[in-house]
Parts: C-alpha cells; structure tokens; sequence
C-alpha cells in the first residue's frame, strides 16, 4: 500500500487520492504560434520516468487540495510532498 | 500428433527440437528490432517471409515474451469505436484465424464470441454507436437483449438484484482467446527459420545517433552497427526512446490481471464489463482469466496489489455470485504505455532510422500479427502504410488524435 503525505491531512492511503500526472509547467505565451512546440510538449508529451518523478495529486476523499509529491516510480516511495506555492 | 507426442513421452523427449536457435551475436545487422515480444517477432517474422529481408536481429533485455506478450489476458477482437481502429484491428483479427496454418503450430484459438455488457442508457447508446459502425466496416457485431444474453450465459445474474443491472451487450461473434506463449513461439520458431537471429538475455544499453541517423545499438555484449532499430518494447519504450533523444507521449501504468483456481467448464464466451470493470474467461484447462483496469497512477512496478484484487473479486461477485468459493491462484501485473488517444505510435519519428512500434497499452497482444506485417512493410517499402498512417507520431504535433474510446481497461 503507499501511503501518501498530503501537507495539510498528513499521511493517507493512496485510494483517498486522485494521481493527477507528472509536473510540467504551462508555457506563458499561449498567443505566440512559436510556441507551438512548447503546447505539444506540455498537452502530450511525457518524461515518464523511472525514478523519482514530481508529479501532481488531489486529496479528493480529504481536504480537497492538489499538491506535489515527489515519488519514485518504482519502488512507490513518496520522498517529499508540498504545495505548488512552496515550490517556486 | 497425439501419436508423436506419446512417442516423446516414451523415448524421454530425445527427438524433440529446440522452437528457436542460440545464434552467435554479429556486429552489424539490416535491422535490430528491440524487444522480443510478440510485436517484435511478428516484425522479424513478417520481414523475412514477405520481404526476403533476413539480416534482422532481435535484442531481448531477458527471454521472449516474458513483457506484455506472456501477462495479458490473450483477448482478441475488432468491435472498436473508430474506423481506422476497426480496420486496424480487423486486419489482426484476420491475421489470428490463420496463423495457426501459417505456423503448422497450434496456436488455440477459440473464436467463442465476445461480450461487452451495458450497464446503463448511456452505455447502451455507446453499444449501439459501436455496432452501427463495426457493421459499417464489416464487422460481425451488434447490440442484443438481456434474453439473448441467458441464452449465452445461463451464469450471469441478469435479474436486477446486482447494483448496475445488465440491460444489454454489444455481442461480438468472432472475438475470443488466443493461447499466448503459443503466439510468441510461432513466430519466433518461423522467424529463427527463415535466418533471424533471436538474442536473448541482450539488452540494449545506448543507441547511437550521428546526424540525426541512427548507426548503432549499445548492449551488453557491445556494440551492433545497424541503419534501422525498431523500438518495439512495452512498459520501457520511454527509457528506449530516451536513448535516441525521442521525446514519446506515452505514461506507463501497471495493468493487473489473475487467475482462479480451475473449475469444470461454464463459460464459452469472453465476458466485458466497462461499467464494473473487469473481463473474464475460461481458460481450456478451466481456470477464470481476468483483469480489470490499468493501476490509478503511473508505475514501473509489476507488483500485484491487495487493492486490485478486492475490487475486482467485488466486481465479478455481482454478477457471479456463484463464484463466491472459487480461490484466486495467481495474480500479476503487465506494463502498458498508455497515449492520451488510446492508441499505438507506429512508423518514423524525427530520427532517421529509429522506427517506434510503441504505446501499446491494453490492446498490444491483439494487434500483434497486423503491427508486425505493417510495420514490416514500411521498413521494406521506406513509406508508411494507408492502414497504420493514422498512428503516426507526427499526429501529436498536427493535432490529430485518434481518439480510441473502444479501448479496454482505460477506466473512462
């Protein structure tokens, strides 16, 4: 079972959260058509890495909040977890 | 046959020979195909027996069909959602009905007929969608009642008792269950005669690229000069494709699956359910085969979970309350690289030379003859195919997805 440390609950089940896939941020310029690539890259393509991955999570059966959790891919470890504000 | 085989039995099995050879690895081959699954067999196969093209070698990381080819749950049709995916698929499904001759090797399979229930209106508008447009494309598939399906399946709970009721169910007569490994001897034993070279326990560590052109694979046991390397592994095809600095959109997820103990025969068909989700069947030697959909987040692991197999006895039980004492022997899982359209990434990417053959999902076992005739076909030829050109990687930055919401197991 993993269990999952939401910043504001604590530590739950992962059946009390919604995976909500890898962290990638959203280009600025959504107006420039020379961002195009950077659209693709960001709507479709993926690291999908084996190792650790930050990724987003929804505590939907708790408070509600998304948040970022470092996890690794394969052995399922949740190494960090914090809230979007505190990464930047 | 039966005679053949009690002759083995009786001399210790002294005349039996091997399916595929050891071959001494070259340092230079036409092509390298990564992965030696079905898709990857069915290529080599396919290359050598239509194409003449014979240099072809296969680099598997352990043994042949030990990936997605020996974990699914060996479910084969073509009542898909979009005409080229029905095309697509129906061609492989073609392909199915004639291997075993194609092969001179039984590879068992039983068109039994397929079952998708419906659960509610919605789905049933759906059912009715996917069989106006498999008829449309030719395909043996429609809609029927409740009725009918007692007539197939006496087992089932159809009264309304269960918490979704079955109120009908795309009926799919020539889909049904193919053995695997069956399938991957096949084509290795046919493309091992025809002069490919099978290596196992080779895995590919690099892959170098000069100019954009691809010139060589990095493995274990050094360094293979080739032109053309196709990608054709599951699960990994990311950290592959990494190697050639092509950017996939695919996630990979872990796909469970498990069997029951065996019981005397009562199911002649494949039963689906999107609703509850699951699929089952019986296998020849008895046992339930099912699976359920892929795990909620991305992994690399193929452990089996307590979660999935609670759910899915929960799920089962509601319209096999029968079952209730049947033990669960073995529960594993397989990886599969989900795109966000539900289907393959096939042909060139922006390096020459590095074919894909990648994104396989849920539905790899069942497109495995027609992946390998198509995808041998476009090493030939040098062009893609009509039938696979809507897979092409280039569709993500043309913004064309196919959009594939016939695929199983996708938890929609």
């Amino acid at each position: 079972m993993i269990l999952i440390d939401c910043p504001n609950c604590g530590e739950r089940n992962v059946a009390e959260f919604r995976f909500g896939g890898e962290y990638n941020p959203r280009p600025q310029n959504p107006d420039d058509p020379a961002s195009d690539a950077a659209w693709v890259d960001y709507l479709y393509l993926k690291e999908n890495k084996l190792g650790v991955q930050k990724e987003w999570w929804y505590h939907r059966a708790g408070c509600g909040l998304w948040f970022l959790a470092e996890r690794h891919t394969k052995s399922h470890a949740v190494e960090k977890t914090y809230f979007w504000e505190a990464a930047k | 046959m039966s005679l053949k085989l009690l002759k083995q039995g009786l001399n210790g099995s002294k005349s039996l020979t091997p399916m595929w050879r050891e071959q001494p690895i070259k340092d230079r081959y036409d092509v390298v195909i990564i992965g030696g699954g079905v898709h990857g067999l069915a290529t080599a196969y396919y290359l050598a027996k239509n194409h003449g093209i014979t240099d072809v070698a296969i680099l598997e990381k352990r043994y042949i069909g030990r990936g997605g080819s020996g974990r699914n749950t060996t479910i084969v049709r073509s009542n898909y959602l979009t005409p080229e995916g029905i095309l697509f698929y129906d061609e492989s499904l073609k392909l199915y009905e004639d291997l075993s001759q194609d092969f001179d090797f039984n590879i068992m399979f039983s068109q039994r007929g397929h079952l998708t229930l419906a659960h509610t209106d919605a789905s049933l508008r759906t059912m009715r969608w996917r069989a106006e447009v498999n008829q449309l494309q030719g395909v043996d598939s429609r809609v029927i009642s409740p009725d009918e399906i007692k007539e197939l399946v006496p087992f089932m709970d159809l009264s309304d008792h269960p918490r979704f009721p079955v109120m009908g169910a795309l009926y799919h007569p020539p889909g049904g269950v193919v053995r695997h490994d069956a399938v991957v001897w096949g084509y290795a034993h046919g493309a091992d005669k025809r002069g490919v070279h099978i290596h196992q326990l080779t895995e590919v560590t690099g892959i170098d690229v000069e100019q954009n052109k691809v010139v060589a694979v990095q493995t274990n046991r050094g360094r293979i000069k080739t032109g053309t390397v196709v990608n054709a592994t599951a699960g990994w095809c990311t950290l592959i494709a990494d190697m050639a600095g092509v950017k996939l959109p695919v996630e990979t997820r872990p796909l469970q699956a498990a069997v029951s103990e065996p019981l005397k025969p009562f199911l002649d068909t494949v039963i689906v359910s999107g609703t509850l989700h699951f699929y089952l069947s019986q296998s020849d030697r008895g046992e339930i085969v099912t699976g359920a959909s892929v795990d909620p987040y991305t992994s690399y692991s193929m452990d089996a979970t307590l979660g999935f197999a609670e759910g899915l006895a929960g799920h089962i039980l509601e319209l096999f309350p029968s079952l209730g004492k049947v033990r669960l022997m073995r529960q594993w899982a397989g990886l599969c690289d989900m795109t966000p359209d539900y289907s393959p990434i096939m042909g060139f990417t922006p390096v020459e030379g590095f074919l894909v053959d990648v994104g396989w999902g849920t539905y790899g076992f069942k497109t495995g003859p027609v992946s390998g005739k198509r995808m041998a076909e476009l090493i030939a030829t040098n062009r893609t195919p009509d039938l696979i050109a809507p897979f092409k990687y280039d569709r993500f930055f043309e913004g064309r997805l196919v959009g594939e919401k016939g695929a199983a197991s996708v938890g929609r």
